[in-house]
């Protein structure tokens, strides 16, 4: 222990050598993965000007025009948005309408009221059926949902609002089975378990002290949940709500096979119409002129601007109620 | 005391009428996905079989399987997992290692939770911008290229959010004996979040063997078996989708089969990602 400062000379100088080349390597495996986090960055920058630059002959042709004129017609080279712009909202509203009401119930019944025994597996169940691809949603909307809609629901209920003035109309035309309705329908399906799963998540995080203290004090289930629980998840719960929104409305498989496209907007509910991604899945391959592409691409780059207010929304919401959690 | 029985009455009818549409939407919920499990059990097995592995799409009107497609599929999301889990791996080392408040990563947290939620065809469209159009042709590479921007985000958010579960005690142990940084993430943090890095991946797997809209215009779709990455391949959702379509009954049957394939195999990763998810360290 004596002689240390001679002989461990020469080690010291591996240590320090070892040390540099450490340290080197640090800032090497730091840039690795600045970089790796720039590349993210870069494709989302790459996404937003391949869109703008793609849909540049068609915003030049048509200006601000092709928002607000409904004429498709390939023919011609003229074309509008505003079908499948209607049939994208038309179809995320109905699916909204149906799953938000029905995935908040199966949450809170997965949360409150299922026996402590099926919790877990119908829990699982819902979160896998949520990672269902969209397709499937499709293939079994086309084949086995649209054929029994159109005999068993679209055809008596035509029938029964035929002399009433509004529905006859809302609800009118011929009963094809495909349309804006049912690919609303299929939409409300396929975000049903992802708004469960995400509405449970939230309702979880509510702290059982104070649903203890709402029951303690004698309230029912029902007032637990909707004066403590649901105020308390409501910031998750609107935002999880947008997310599935966001999905509704870039859905491309699950609405093409069922939507009929039809670019043209039918005061019907029951007509078939067309989305912006059932639109650009259809058509993109065929499309012969650039203008037709480039008028697919100005499609694409409107779903993206809608979408991207929608999740930037719904981000912020999410973010906020984090940090509510944390204080 | 006085019970105001009109009000308790109110309220408990309130309570009963609330349990019970909260049942019936469990039900109506459930009964839906139940109606889709079975249709696809019971049209998909009927169509299922080893005749599915060895021949390639047929013509209509006569027997084929469904090998070129399962082979694309295969290869085209091998190769966005190769190339996206990386990156996916190494950007979110940064956001939770490097720069967690930074504003560099601030900025990319945000355009990666929108990335991971943007419509996919509109992804689909950048890759066509960017590969296929100076390529001249649709092409197996820019199916890969389409899949591995789909893998990226999702990545990136879980490789993240297991390293913040990573307790900070560890990196400080590390960094007292003297580990450079680089040495405190690949041998220590890494490896406690090894499972969740995993989960991920396999998660991403799940998330792009059912993507259909973007490799419409990217890969496309082929008849034949292709091994040649520069030239269209065929995938099961791409043939899922083009069979569904078509008049032909005996196509109707190989899309249900494909169908099937492609959501056991989503379920069985996604059941082996949650397994893996559960255990807390391997």
């Amino acid at each position: 222990m004596t002689d240390i400062s001679l002989t461990q000379t020469p080690d010291l100088i591996i240590r320090t050598l070892t040390a540099r080349r450490a340290g080197a390597g640090d800032i090497r495996f730091r840039l690795t993965t600045m970089a790796a986090a720039i590349l993210v960055l870069l494709i989302f920058t790459g996404v937003v000007a391949s869109l703008i630059l793609g849909a540049m002959p068609a915003i030049k042709a048509f200006g601000f025009g092709f928002i607000t004129t409904e004429a498709w017609s390939p023919a011609r080279d003229r074309f509008g948005a505003l079908g499948p712009i209607y049939g994208t909202l038309v179809t995320s509203a109905i699916a909204m309408l149906i799953a938000l009401p029905v995935g908040i119930g199966i949450a809170i019944f997965l949360t409150e009221l299922c026996p402590r025994m099926f919790r877990r597996p119908l829990g699982i169940a819902i979160e896998l059926l949520a990672g269902i691809p969209s397709i499937i949603y499709g293939i079994w909307g086309l084949f086995v949902f649209a054929p029994w809609f159109q005999v068993a629901v679209q055809e008596p209920v035509m029938n029964a609002v035929a002399d009433i003035p509004v529905l006859s109309t809302l609800f009118g035309g011929a009963p094809y089975g495909i349309g804006i309705f049912t690919a609303g329908l299929i939409l409300s399906i396929m975000i049903l378990p992802f708004i469960a799963a995400v509405t449970r998540d939230v309702l979880e995080t509510v702290p059982s002290v104070l649903k203890e203290a709402a029951y303690g004090v004698g309230a029912t289930k029902w007032e637990v949940i909707r004066e403590v629980a649901l105020p308390f998840a409501r910031t998750g719960v609107v935002g999880g709500a947008m997310l599935a929104l966001g999905r509704a409305l870039g859905e491309t498989m699950a609405v093409t096979f069922v939507i009929g496209n039809a670019h043209r907007i039918a005061p019907s509910l029951f007509a078939p119409g067309t989305s912006i991604s059932a639109a650009i899945a259809n058509e993109f391959t065929e499309a012969t002129t650039e203008l037709y592409t480039s008028a697919l691409i100005e499609l694409g780059l409107l779903l993206f601007v809608i979408t991207f207010i929608v999740l930037a929304a719904a981000q912020l919401m999410l973010r906020s109620m984090e940090k509510g959690q944390g204080s | 005391m006085v019970v105001n029985r009109a009000l308790y009455f109110r309220r408990r009818l309130a309570n009963t009428t609330f349990i019970v549409l909260s049942f019936s939407a469990a039900a109506f919920g459930l009964i839906w996905l139940c109606f889709i499990l079975w249709a696809l059990l019971s049209n998909g097995v009927a169509a299922l079989g080893p005749h599915l592995f060895t021949e390639a799409t047929p013509p209509p009107g006569s027997a084929g399987g469904l090998s070129n497609a399962i082979f694309g599929s295969v290869v085209m999301s091998l190769g966005a997992v190769l190339i996206g889990t990386p990156i996916g791996i190494f950007a979110g080392t940064y956001l939770a290692e490097y720069a967690r408040y930074g504003k560099l990563s601030f900025v990319v947290r945000f355009v990666n939770d929108i990335l991971l939620s943007a419509p996919s065809i509109v992804l689909g469209l950048f890759v066509y911008e960017m590969i296929v159009v100076p390529m001249g042709h649709f092409s197996a590479v820019a199916g890969i290229a389409v899949l591995a921007v789909i893998v990226i985000p999702v990545v990136v958010r879980t490789t993240e959010n297991m390293l913040l579960l990573v307790p900070d005690s560890l990196r400080e142990a590390a960094s007292s004996l003297g580990a450079p940084r680089n040495f405190v993430i690949k041998l220590v943090t890494w490896k406690a979040a090894r499972a969740g890095i995993i989960t991920g991946a396999l998660l991403a797997i799940a998330r792009i063997s059912g993507e259909t809209a973007p490799i419409l215009f990217t890969a496309l779709n082929n008849n034949f078996m292709s091994t040649d990455l520069t030239k269209p391949m065929a995938s099961l959702p791409a043939v899922i989708f083009q069979y569904a379509i078509s008049p032909y009954e005996d196509w109707h049957d190989l899309a249900w089969a494909g169908a099937l394939l492609v959501t056991a195999t989503v379920l069985t990763l996604s059941i082996i990602a949650r397994i893996l998810g559960n255990q807390k360290r391997i």
